[in-house]
């Protein structure tokens, strides 16, 4: 397939606009790390966006940052650390588990699929950070949206509506988003239990507490084995992971009065200094400790819906993982046909939220729906929001719902 | 009035009888108020240099009655306003002539309150306190506050997705909306998110915050709810220039620490202030900073040190941390009157609303002095300084002639001076019909046209709020066209590979 990888906006827009009037559909990509996840694109040209690379802009202390979409999100990292900031919704590496390699993606891949990580409950998601961009539409025109301040109501929120549509309204260009201080340190407090419903309870009651929680996992049995925290691998049992962040005396005052507030029977206490705890929680958020291979499914749903999951599915996904205090579930099962998946998305109906096979043989993609189906009017508004963007279906056809 | 509206459509005024009586059939009872004395109450929202009596009010109770109204609009052709408790500061919710004025008062009801998934689902005339009211009790709160947050409804603050002191660390309500249910222009009645977190599908529950009652009619909104911290303190802290203010602003941010709110006034303000509640303000300061720290109580004993120290490195000559919850509430009570208060120092004023990057304050008060000195009208300033939004207070007498269009020229120019140093136009307030016209000051042709091709997804029609936020119509079908330029190849040496 040919391949463009233009090197300024102008050259992207005359890409988009060349490809309109040829009528070749584009498939849109940064770095390829998450080529997988999503249906497989209808596409005669690949447009990369690697080549729009660099930091443009970057003012610690007005907690802005803007960046080409094709900047990879290591070199972001790496600039944020000097100055002791971070992206607070901590972007997940799916690379490994998508059979690929660490440290690819680029900051556009990251926003166009809205990925954010352990502390989104606390900071929020991906899409909360984007405070304006450059892109070019499937008119083939240039516009932009938003700002660089931190408060902006100009207009309507189009960040928003191209954080998570995952390249198929428009070829973002550039983004300028928000940074915030990394905390001082941190420190995890480890509920080890043989019930996971309890434990499930524990994370919510905590994200009930004034304690300023930054991380609610449970790992399940056969997950927390596959760990690389000792605490937590030699645990034989359940593990519900807290975080807390802050200067050292708070983040040690909250764990204690955390375990005051969740000890109960059968709840065995543990808790993790700065290092180990980074290291779990990069595990979790990287999904590490699931097995590599397989289908892998991303359930959003609302907290007190995890639990039964939990044991409905326990047979049949012993490889699961819970975040979010039980609102993201992450199963991975064995490779299974359209056929078999199209029925599991079936079962997970009744739990309220919405499904994404993230995993998945090409297939089994093209042949599902790999995002959750939508109420036909809802399905409908969507595809007449994706005309407004791209009337002619040249961007990512096909890449989230079959005819948007 | 400055701004122009739509122009009335003679067919539908003729059409009024008809209209009422058709609407009269969907909302039956006293739901439709076509009275010229009860209209005026609806003539106006905050923004009240501008006035209008609306066509007709409907106050709907129900989520099926908004769909048959909208429905019925759409098949006459009848321009829809929807309005909340009417606070609007961009005039969002001002009527038009020949639109129905679709009330949401009477969706006042929580509907369910779930300590376990931290959420609240209320109907959208449901007060932003109100929120907070229902669930206090057991800790929690509801965190965005805007200063109307007594009246406002958190329906109107989706629609302008309204901030608050609190926002810099707790977000905006577009950060704190999990669901909503809706009802587009042709009658459908559509539920986005709920309990769980993040769409799946396009992002509609973020575009429909803030998008100014122009795309749909919400009638229903899941928030977030949260845990109050254990502790909140608040330190005034005083400064004799407001340079020295902002520097210790960026100073405190540069040290890592995101306080729970961090305001500043300036000494018009502060004086204002003083005179109306006696808050504790040093009146002799050219510049204030209020800072709140929350969390728990060892950690914020902590922080209040670190800021005081800062404050004084950048010489401020008073700092006084809050002892106790009243004292706290005193510290705050003279920011969060300052509007009232300045109302009691001038006949009227004219509150702007536009956001800088914070380093570039000095300059931007500079130019406001400047300009305040230029036309002649006094100008006081309070901001949310963490996150650069400037509400700078033009003082004028509408009674003197010629003082309203005066107040209304400095205002753009503030805000063409902050688009200038890389701000925006409104950090929370809305463009409504107040900073229509100054869209293309910040937006070209092409970006406007895109966020209307939106609009058109949403409101083929345009019937929903029409003369608001866009300085001009288009109609969708010419929007929708594709202008192809074939064969016209500007960089033939495209990397291609």
């Amino acid at each position: 397939m040919e391949r463009l990888a233009p090197e300024s906006p102008e050259e992207t827009e005359e890409a988009v606009a060349t490809a309109l009037a040829e009528g070749r559909p584009l498939e849109i990509l940064g770095r390829g790390s998450k080529r997988g996840f999503g249906r497989p694109v209808v596409a005669d040209v690949l447009l990369s966006t690697e080549r729009l690379s660099g930091i443009t802009l970057y003012e610690p202390g007005e907690l802005v940052m803007s960046a080409g979409a094709g900047t990879p999100l290591a070199e972001i990292e790496a600039a944020l650390a000097e100055h002791r900031q971070e992206l607070a919704f901590e972007p997940a590496d799916y690379g490994p588990i998508s059979g690929g390699e660490a440290g690819v993606q680029t900051i556009g891949g990251v926003f166009a699929c809205n990925l954010s990580g352990p502390r989104r409950i606390r900071a929020g998601a991906a899409r909360d950070h984007l405070l304006g961009l450059r892109c070019v539409t499937g008119f083939g025109r240039a516009i932009k949206t938003g700002g660089r301040v931190m408060k902006n109501v100009t207009g309507y929120d189009l960040c928003k509506l191209l954080t998570g549509s995952f390249g198929t309204l428009a070829v973002v260009t550039e983004l300028t988003f928000k940074v915030l201080p990394a905390a001082e340190t941190e420190g995890t407090l480890l509920i080890r239990g043989d019930l996971e419903i309890d434990l499930l309870a524990a994370l919510r009651a905590a994200m009930g507490t004034p304690f300023d929680v930054s991380g609610a996992a449970l790992l399940p049995v056969a997950t927390a084995a596959r760990s690389t925290v000792a605490a937590v691998a030699g645990a034989g049992r359940a593990v519900a992971a807290l975080r807390v962040e802050g200067p050292a005396p708070s983040v040690r005052y909250r764990l204690e009065r955390l375990t005051a507030v969740l000890t109960g029977e059968g709840r065995d206490f543990a808790s993790l200094e700065a290092e180990d705890s980074r290291r779990l929680w990069r595990e979790i958020r990287d999904l590490s400790p699931l097995p590599g291979e397989g289908c892998l499914w991303r359930l959003s749903i609302p907290p007190t819906a995890g639990g039964a999951l939990a044991s409905r599915f326990a047979d049949l996904a012993p490889d699961r993982l819970y975040d979010w205090a039980g609102g993201l579930v992450w199963l991975a099962v064995p490779e299974v046909s359209a056929a078999e998946a199209a029925e599991l998305r079936e079962a997970f109906a009744g739990c309220g939220g919405h499904a994404t096979l993230v995993r998945a043989p090409e297939a089994v993609r093209a042949e599902i729906e790999v995002f959750q189906p939508q109420p036909a009017p809802l399905a409908a508004l969507g595809r007449r929001v994706k005309r407004s963007f791209d009337p002619e279906r040249i961007l990512n056809r096909g890449r989230m719902y079959r005819d948007c | 009035m400055q701004i122009a509206l739509p122009e009335p459509d003679p067919g539908i005024l003729a059409r009024r009888g008809k209209i009422v009586a058709d609407l009269r059939r969907i909302v039956p009872g006293e739901g439709v108020i076509d009275h010229p004395d009860e209209l005026r109450a609806y003539e106006s929202d905050g923004l009240t240099a501008y006035r209008n009596p609306p066509l007709v009010v409907v106050l709907p109770e129900t989520t099926s009655q908004v769909a048959a109204i909208l429905r019925y609009c759409r098949e006459e052709g009848v321009r829809v306003v929807p309005r909340g408790a009417g606070t609007s500061l961009s005039g969002g919710a001002l009527p038009l002539a020949d639109g129905v004025l679709l009330g949401m008062s009477k969706f006042d009801r929580i509907l369910d309150i779930d300590f376990e998934n931290r959420t609240v689902t209320a109907q959208p005339g449901v007060t932003n306190l109100g929120i907070t009211r229902a669930v206090e009790h057991a800790g929690f709160y509801y965190a965005p506050d805007p200063s109307s947050q007594i009246a406002c409804t958190i329906g109107g603050n989706v629609a302008e997705n309204s901030g608050g002191v609190h926002c810099l660390k707790y977000g905006l309500t577009t950060n704190n909306i999990l669901g909503l249910e809706l009802v587009t222009t042709d009658g459908e009645i559509l539920r986005l998110g709920g309990k769980h977190l993040d769409a799946e599908g396009y992002d509609l529950l973020g575009l429909l915050t803030g998008s100014e009652g122009l795309l749909a009619v919400v009638t229903e909104v899941t928030v977030r709810i949260l845990r109050a911290p254990e502790t909140a303190r608040a330190v005034l802290m005083a400064f004799d220039s407001v340079v020295r203010a902002g520097d210790c602003v960026a100073s405190i941010i540069g040290n890592g620490i995101i306080p729970a709110g961090l305001e500043m006034m300036d000494k018009p303000a502060i004086n204002a202030a003083e005179d109306f509640c006696g808050a504790g303000y040093p009146r002799e300061a050219e510049a204030l900073l209020i800072c709140e720290l929350d969390g728990p109580a060892a950690e914020v004993e902590h922080l209040i040190g670190t800021v005081t120290a800062i404050a004084r490195q950048h010489g401020a000559f008073f700092t006084k941390a809050s002892e106790s919850e009243e004292e706290r509430l005193r510290f705050w009570a003279g920011r969060k009157n300052a509007f009232p208060a300045v109302g009691r120092i001038s006949p009227d004023y004219y509150c702007m609303d536009g956001t800088i990057p914070r380093g570039r304050l000095a300059e931007v008060l500079a130019g406001i002095r400047e300009m305040s000195e230029r036309f002649g009208l006094g100008v006081a300033n309070v901001f949310h300084a963490g996150d650069g939004n400037l509400h700078p207070l033009i003082l004028y007498d509408a009674n003197e002639p010629g003082q309203l269009e005066k107040a209304e020229a400095f205002g753009a120019e503030i805000l063409e001076l902050c688009v200038e140093v890389g701000g925006v136009l409104t950090g929370e307030h809305g463009v409504g019909i107040e900073k229509r016209d100054l869209m293309p000051v910040m937006f070209d042709e092409e970006d406007l046209n895109q966020q209307q091709r939106v609009k058109c997804a949403f409101d083929p029609t345009q019937i929903l709020n029409p003369g608001k936020m866009f300085p001009e119509l288009h109609r969708c079908a010419e929007l929708g066209r594709v202008h192809v330029h074939r064969g016209r190849t500007r960089f033939p040496d495209l990397p291609r590979f």
